[in-house]
């Protein structure tokens, strides 16, 4: 006996749904969520700390979620900032997936936060795939790290609503061909803005803020081309389809999809 | 290395449409991955492998359809092959607003149930491929 179905249905469905519904959710509690990635190492702490400690100077009200494998270090210097801040340690998973998240929020957000900043596991190859129901994506490079990332790292820089150089304060001494580095992004993601930043030297700080708070009072961010797959064929195809018909059951339980360490 | 979760999320889904199904074992499951998608085959049938173990998908083949990146540019019409790392600039009129056509597919498009063993493994799963607009 052999019998055969065509169970249409993208493996991703379940985050994609969850992080849709977390982005309804927290919209209504009036929260912009910033999804920062990048490789380990690019500095995006320290920015983050320098972009923290201006919206605290704003009284714009931010919190910050970090996640890491292992260690507290990130959030004590973020919370060097004066703004709520959680750690996530992973354990050993090397991404985020938006009902992880949505559980590290319960019980922790503040309410009124405006942004929560979620600064994710240093990787620029997993997190990519994981839609946290952020507004804005913002993909981070440092200068040391090659012009050519963003073509390494296609679908991380592809899928970016943001692209942030840091450490532009040693671009000189590093050889950093901003020209070559513009050009690659604009390979895999034409249109999407390109700023530079030196956290020490506060250069750029405060650009981030500056495009997530003209998010949430509702400016379209960026669209990537490799999100624009007109329906068919993106993560975002969320078609569930089998011989029962079956599709309550198909969007249901977004939060029990179990967590594998490994790296 | 996202496979693992991939992994368990693909045979989550298909243990979910077996349970639905009054299904018993299966025997195959086919996949449709876009060259976008970010995702490595090989990584993913090792992960596949073992997300398996103890379920009603234990011991079924993963078959992988491997579909190019294509993408479209409106405003000029060209249609062109996005090749990796991908050019999603518009390679006749350099715009920016090109469409994705294909190649972000990580899609379960069918399943087959069956105690049959003999035929496991040896013949192609006939399922209805989705239709691309």
């Amino acid at each position: 006996m052999c019998r055969v179905v065509d169970l249409q249905q993208a493996v991703l469905v379940k985050n994609d749904h969850c992080a849709g519904t977390l982005r309804t959710e927290l919209a209504a509690r009036g929260t912009t969520v910033v999804n920062m990635l990048s490789s380990p190492g690019s500095g995006k702490t320290e920015l983050l700390e320098a972009e923290l400690t201006l919206a605290a100077a704003r009284s714009v009200p931010v919190a910050a979620l970090t996640a890491d494998l292992a260690t507290e270090h990130d959030a004590e210097r973020l919370a060097r900032a004066g703004v709520p801040v959680k750690q996530v340690l992973t354990d050993g998973l090397c991404h985020l997936e938006a009902d992880m998240l949505r559980g590290h929020l319960e019980g922790w957000l503040p309410e009124g936060t405006r942004l929560l900043f979620v600064e994710n596991v240093g990787n620029l190859v997993c997190p990519a795939s994981y839609d946290l129901g952020e507004s804005l994506r913002v993909v981070l490079a440092s200068v040391t790290e090659g012009e050519d990332k963003p073509l390494k790292y296609p679908t991380a820089f592809g899928l970016a609503q943001l692209v942030v150089v840091t450490k532009d304060d040693i671009a000189e001494a590093v050889g950093f061909d901003e020209e070559a580095f513009r050009a690659n992004v604009r390979q895999v993601n034409p249109g999407v803005e390109v700023v530079l930043t030196s956290a020490r030297q506060g250069r750029g700080v405060g650009l981030i803020l500056e495009r997530a708070m003209a998010v949430a009072a509702g400016k379209a961010a960026h669209e990537p081309v490799m999100a624009r797959t007109g329906g068919t064929g993106g993560h975002e195809h969320v078609h569930a389809l089998d011989h029962s018909h079956d599709h309550d059951r198909a969007h249901s339980h977004p939060s029990d999809v179990p967590v594998h360490s490994h790296s | 290395m996202h496979e693992m979760s991939i992994a368990v999320a693909m045979v989550e889904q298909v243990s979910d449409a077996a349970e639905r199904n009054g299904s018993g074992a299966v025997s195959a499951v086919r996949l449709q991955l876009g060259e976008l998608a970010g995702v490595v085959a090989d990584s993913l049938r090792f992960c596949f492998s073992l997300a398996c173990a103890g379920t009603v998908v234990d011991g079924a083949e993963l078959l992988v359809e491997h579909l190019p990146g294509r993408a479209r540019c409106a405003p000029c019409g060209a249609e062109w092959a996005t090749g990796m790392p991908p050019q999603l600039c518009c390679p006749q009129c350099e715009g920016g607003t090109a469409e994705l056509l294909c190649g972000r597919e990580l899609q379960i498009v069918g399943v087959r149930w069956g105690d049959d063993s003999s035929r496991t493994g040896t013949e192609p799963v006939s399922v209805q491929a989705p239709e691309e607009s």
